[in-house]
């Protein structure tokens, strides 16, 4: 037994923090290097159009500008922008680093002008003019599918980057025969904007005298950079040290690779001088991936007994004006996650991802994952008000059952593990639902317009293994973890996860202090320097702890069976004589023991050489998942609309939770609970609108529409713990269930109020208008 | 976004600061610079000269001059926002309280709110529903502009390029009155997308004497609902009367864009009139 | 334009053109980044300073503006490390940050909030932090940061 606290399973305050409260950080942004010159973009006014000329001629004249650069300067010495998920020859479309001769979407580079101070940049950029001869663009997704559309490429044959067509799967098409009903809907999962409240920034210092570059940029992946950046510029990545410094958030639009960020390195070595850029929000709303836009057109069989018996439909998906890093890839998640955590025995669904004349779509918070369980909890309200059951009734009688574990689903997804019913008895109870739904019928008799929502949902976490990626991502699935202990027995940790703001500094520190029997201070934890952690994927996908977390666990037992032996020697023991305590080796039997730190002093000092062991103390490992986790949950709400206006007011809301073993349950609950007011976000207020012309409308935030405090009541929190047997932490991964859970909740909550008005339908985001607009609609 | 450059004036008296907008025909005045400073960093708005109020103390100041709330033209939203002494202007602090954010209102101004003129601001429904006057200072003397005549279309008002808005005054009813302003918030930006203040005196029988309700946010410029405003003196203010007589607000010709239809910000007035004849008539009452 | 200024309690005298936010100023002449840009027009807080005391957003302010003023930044709420603010406390305690770039506008406007209403209701809070936004924590645990600080007695030294 250990003899000392465990602090994992605590709620430990962050370790990040002290720098982060006091203004000490240094994000990208607040970095400067001698003699730095800073970046401004011209961007493209129009989503589609022919560039006639570009005059840099008044920019060069301005005193303080150093270099306008275009394509023209470009041409042949450098590649397009980085992209791992490419669709097939003739349907893929390179991306150049500035627009070659035409501009595909508003907010597309054409010109940096690199000047000597930030502001003689941006009046630099305001002196280029940029004659376009405008094309018509194509902006909705349906429209953009049809025949006569415009195309995004002209040398293309349509819009369709990605097509996975249905499987005609015989066994969907016997189960809709057999069906006693099927519902049919078409569900709107609208474009948002990630906003990060850190916008991108880049740093790029080219060093002659090593040859060497350094790139300093907000990413949550330093290592996918830095090989997108050396073969973008034809460079070896040995000569690239990319760090991704404090990092202001991502929410997945920091995973892509950006054409800036290849462009600043190679200006910084034309010019050998660093150049800096940092976005400014209006570029981050324009020229910053966008996440969602789905248009789902979904069928469901079922039976009278509430069973949901198979799905078939299509999913079409927004691509933007070109392929993101992983944007093509997104949208194959969402059929394979489409059954959620019900036994649906078949699905049959199309994918059809298109370009428009937009800004190029990826990753967000869930990628694909929130889409499918968004619509398969719609699918079973729809089921639930058809058969006339209780929407709660309904979820449960189609269930994976708690036995049927490890669940392989009609998608092909193999499920780990999961309680579900479990969940939803917990929240049930939470939540007093009988009492909730007591409340509502008073409330409804009063005329009041009250509603009750329910979601329960899994999705996956820390995706693996490498061979089961999606079909056409190029990227591994394993990270790395290094533990080095010092001469002391203090402890540096490098991962290749690259948190920005998850809290690992913490949690990985309170899992060194555990194995080695130190204070959770004598821990570093370092991570998003190329040169400093041996290789690395990031973090995304909720594979923080999941993937990054237990290849440092690895390393730490590597560590620990080394520190033993070394011990057994020095104690004169035989190895499997000796155990840690948490805090000491101890041979069996006696009172022979060593500290931990003892240990360290003895494998650096090596004044007693161990026999086949070589001096120091460290481990590397990479840990490759076997397979994929699936956390889920059980979300209940409850909502009032306001009938004169149509606003709706979130006036509960419960998250019960199971995310397997939880490391720091403090950082969990905030993953949770930001998750679940981002989700709320894009179901209450945000979406990024572009008119028919493609012009962006939403391009500043006085118009794109963030989740304030005061919407929002005190979220309740609980949770239940089944752990997963693909990791030795049985951790299932945190950060996107809140948001995969929240969408549906409200989204069902106010369709509840909203029924015995006449309403059937509503997509998000849940605006004043749109609820009072089908109110009125369903009066008429 | 940064702005173009300028020269910056920073004037200690009202004299001075009328003495350079004279000299200086493209300058603009800089009062809380809450909406100026973001045109002139977008590059919406230019201008060759700023001419700070800020170090003008005689432009600031509240007081309550027999039956007029005097406010100086640089006092701030947040000096407003405080009940104080005239606690019973709902109006008052209801549409300072409203306007932007705690940061915003501790720099934004009411003279600069007003001159701005933007459709969709808060204090143009009150300065209207409180028969507002404004007092201007220009190089050629003082003059007073009634609220009525005061805006002058989209983003424009009554004021020269070489006036100062130099005091708000504003018309209360003191004896079986009342005031509100209710808004709807833009939800991204704050701004109105309808805001309606309304003053309502009762007789002695709860029946409305008189009543006026300023409207912001729904058409191009703030208006005064004049139709509503007559056909309420002499209704009893009770819930399913006003209702009736709010169902449709005349003057209202909408605005579109993306945040409200045409069609739902005139739906919108109507219910936001009401609710601030319910919330005005219902303090009168007291 | 020379201005002469007092930030974090030190008085500063600088050249300046006319149209530097106050914002640049502080990051790029005085080297204080701890104030960050977050949204450029006005709605997100991140750039909030006290200007006199009070709340106000550093991007929507010009330098010379604040000439022969007083401003605080959140590089200036604690001494040291051993002697931090009570909100910068509990927002530590309370996990009210997690990417940590809205942090210090939010600090500054909940120890404005502080100064004022020691002991604020949650729907304060909530309303105080509006011309705040944050991506990361969903609020709730900013708002347990600002109760918490406001049982240690809010105010803090300055």
């Amino acid at each position: 037994m250990p003899v000392r606290p465990v602090s994992v399973g605590e709620r430990i305050k962050r370790r990040e923090d002290p720098r982060l409260i006091r203004g000490l950080a240094s994000y990208t942004d607040d970095l400067k290097l001698h003699g730095g010159l800073h970046a401004a973009f011209v961007r493209s006014d129009y989503a589609a159009g022919k560039i006639d000329k570009i005059d840099t001629s008044r920019a060069l004249a301005r005193k303080g500008v150093v270099a306008v650069y275009t394509f023209d300067d470009l041409r042949g010495k450098v590649g397009r922008t980085p992209c791992v998920a490419r669709p097939e020859p003739g349907r893929d479309a390179e991306h150049p680093l500035l627009a070659d001769g035409f501009v595909r979407w508003v907010g597309q580079p054409i010109a940096v002008v690199i000047a000597e101070d930030r502001y003689v940049a941006r009046d630099g950029a305001l002196d280029v003019s940029v004659d376009i001869s405008p094309l018509p663009a194509v902006v909705d997704l349906r429209r953009a599918l049809e025949p006569s559309a415009p195309r995004v490429y002209a040398d293309h044959k349509d819009n369709i980057a990605l097509h996975i067509p249905r499987s005609n799967n015989p066994e969907v098409e016997k189960l809709f025969a057999e069906a006693d009903g099927i519902v049919k809907l078409e569900i709107i999962n609208q474009r948002v904007a990630p906003v990060s409240m850190e916008g991108r920034a880049v740093l790029a210092s080219w060093d002659e005298g090593p040859q060497k570059l350094t790139l300093w940029t907000s990413t949550q992946v330093p290592h996918l950079v830095k090989q997108s950046v050396a073969q973008c510029l034809g460079l070896s990545e040995i000569r690239i040290r990319v760090i991704a410094p404090e990092v202001g958030g991502g929410c997945g639009a920091k995973i892509p690779v950006y054409a800036e960020e290849c462009l600043l390195p190679w200006i910084s070595k034309e010019l050998r001088r660093p150049v800096k850029w940092s976005e400014t929000r209006t570029e981050n709303l324009m020229g910053t991936t966008h996440g969602r836009g789905h248009l789902h057109e979904i069928e469901g069989a079922y039976k009278k007994d509430g069973t949901l018996l198979a799905l078939r439909g299509r999913v079409i998906s927004d691509c933007g004006a070109y392929p993101s890093f992983f944007g093509a890839s997104i949208a194959t998640f969402t059929p394979l996650m489409m059954p959620g955590c019900y036994r649906v025995k078949a699905v049959d669904v199309e994918v059809v991802v298109v370009y428009t004349n937009t800004m190029a779509t990826d990753a967000y918070r869930g990628a694909g994952r929130p889409e499918a369980a968004y619509t398969v909890e719609r699918v079973l309200d729809e089921v639930a008000v058809a058969t006339g059951l209780d929407a709660v009734e309904v979820r449960r009688r189609n269930f994976i059952p708690k036995s049927a574990f490890p669940f392989t689903t009609a998608t092909g997804a193999i499920y780990d593990s999961g309680d579900y019913e479990a969940s939803l008895a917990k929240a049930l109870e939470r939540f007093d639902y009988p009492a909730a739904r007591a409340k509502q019928a008073k409330a409804r008799a009063e005329g009041k317009l009250v509603g009750i929502g329910v979601a329960t949902f899994t999705e996956i976490c820390g995706l693996g293994p490498s061979t089961g990626a999606s079909p056409i991502q190029r990227t591994g699935s394993w990270e790395s973890g290094m533990v080095r202990v010092e001469p002391t027995g203090n402890v540096v940790i490098t991962t290749g996860a690259s948190p920005h703001g998850q809290g690992q500094e913490t949690a990985f520190a309170q899992m060194a202090a555990d194995a080695f029997g130190i204070d959770v201070n004598d821990v570093e934890v370092m991570h998003g320097d190329t040169d400093v952690v041996t290789h690395g994927v990031g973090t995304f996908g909720s594979r923080g702890l999941v993937v990054g977390g237990t290849a440092v666990h690895m390393a730490l037992q590597k560590v620990t069976a080394k520190a033993s032996r070394i011990a057994a020697h020095l104690l004169d023991a035989k190895p499997d004589q000796v155990t840690f305590d948490g805090e000491s080796f101890r041979v069996a039997g006696s009172e022979r023991k060593m500290t931990f730190r003892q240990v360290a002093e003895a494998a650096h000092l090596w004044n007693v050489p161990i026999p086949g062991e070589e001096p120091g103390l460290e481990a590397v490992a990479r840990f490759e998942p076997t397979g994929t986790t699936f956390p889920f949950g059980a979300h209940f709400c409850e909502v009032e609309i306001d009938p004169d206006t149509g606003e709706v007011a979130l006036t509960r809301y419960l998250a019960v939770d199971d995310a397997g073993k939880i490391v720091n349950p403090l950082l969990a609950d905030g993953q949770r609970l930001g998750g679940i007011i981002q989700g709320l976000g894009q179901a209450m207020c945000e979406e990024v609108v572009y008119d028919e012309s493609g012009q962006l409308l939403t391009a500043t935030l006085m118009d794109y529409a963030m989740p304030k405090a005061h919407m929002f009541p005190r979220i309740e929190l609980d949770s239940t713990c089944t752990p997963t047997h693909l990791n030795p932490l049985g951790a299932k991964g945190i950060g996107e269930l809140g948001t995969i859970g929240s969408t549906p909740c409200i989204v069902s909550a106010v369709l509840d109020a909203l029924r015995p008005r006449g309403v059937k339908s509503i997509d998000m985001p849940l605006k004043a208008e749109r609820v009072w607009r089908a109110l009125a609609e369903a009066k008429r | 976004m940064i702005p173009e450059n300028f020269e910056y004036f920073a004037p200690r008296t009202l004299s001075e600061a009328t003495a350079l907008l004279a000299q200086k025909p493209d300058a603009k005045l800089l009062g809380g610079g809450m909406s100026l400073i973001p045109a002139l960093k977008h590059r919406l708005a230019a201008a060759s000269a700023l001419i700070d109020l800020g170090r003008v103390p005689e432009l600031e100041g509240i007081s309550d001059k027999r039956g007029k709330i005097v406010i100086g033209g640089r006092t701030t939203h947040r000096a407003l926002t405080t009940p104080g002494e005239f606690v019973d202007v709902h109006a008052i602090h209801e549409t300072a309280g409203s306007i932007g954010d705690v940061q915003v209102r501790n720099r934004g101004t009411i003279g600069g709110s007003l001159v701005h003129a933007d459709p969709a601001a808060d204090w143009p429904a009150v300065f209207l529903a409180l028969d507002g006057e404004a007092v201007v200072v220009g190089a050629k003397g003082e003059r007073t502009i009634p609220a009525a005549q005061f805006f002058t279309g989209m983003l424009a008002s009554a004021p020269k390029h070489d006036e100062v808005l130099t005091e708000v005054r504003l018309t209360v009813e003191r004896k079986r009155a009342g005031t509100a302003y209710v808004k709807m918030r833009q939800p991204a930006s704050g701004f109105a997308i309808v805001g309606v203040a309304a003053q309502v005196t009762l007789d002695r029988g709860g029946r409305i004497e008189r009543a006026s309700v300023g409207v912001t946010g729904v058409n191009s410029m703030p208006f005064r609902a004049s139709a509503l405003e007559k056909r309420l003196i002499g209704q009893t203010p009770d819930a399913a009367s006003l209702r009736k007589l709010c169902a449709r607000v005349e003057e209202a010709d909408p605005m579109e864009d993306m945040h409200a239809s045409s069609e739902y910000r005139a739906h919108l007035a109507g219910i936001y009139a009401m609710r601030a004849l319910a919330a005005a008539s219902s303090r009168a009452a007291r | 334009m020379k201005i002469s200024l007092n930030v974090n309690g030190k008085p500063q005298e600088r050249d300046v053109e006319p149209r530097t936010l106050l914002v640049h100023f502080l990051r790029e002449q005085l080297g204080l980044t701890g104030t960050h840009i977050g949204c450029e027009t006005t709605i997100c807080g991140a750039c909030t300073v006290h200007l006199d005391g009070r709340a106000v957003k550093s991007c929507t302010l010009f330098a010379v503006q604040v000439d022969g003023r007083n401003v605080t930044t959140v590089e200036g709420l604690a001494a040291d490390a051993d002697h931090l603010h009570p909100v910068q406390t509990g927002f530590w305690e309370e996990h009210g940050l997690q990417c940590g770039y809205c942090t210090p506008g939010m600090i500054m406007t909940t120890s404005a909030l502080l100064a004022e209403n020691p002991n604020p209701s949650e729907t304060e809070i909530r309303h105080a932090i509006e011309g705040n936004i944050c991506r990361c924590t969903g609020y709730q645990q900013i708002v347990n940061a600002v109760q918490h600080a406001a049982k240690l007695g809010g105010k803090g030294a300055r």
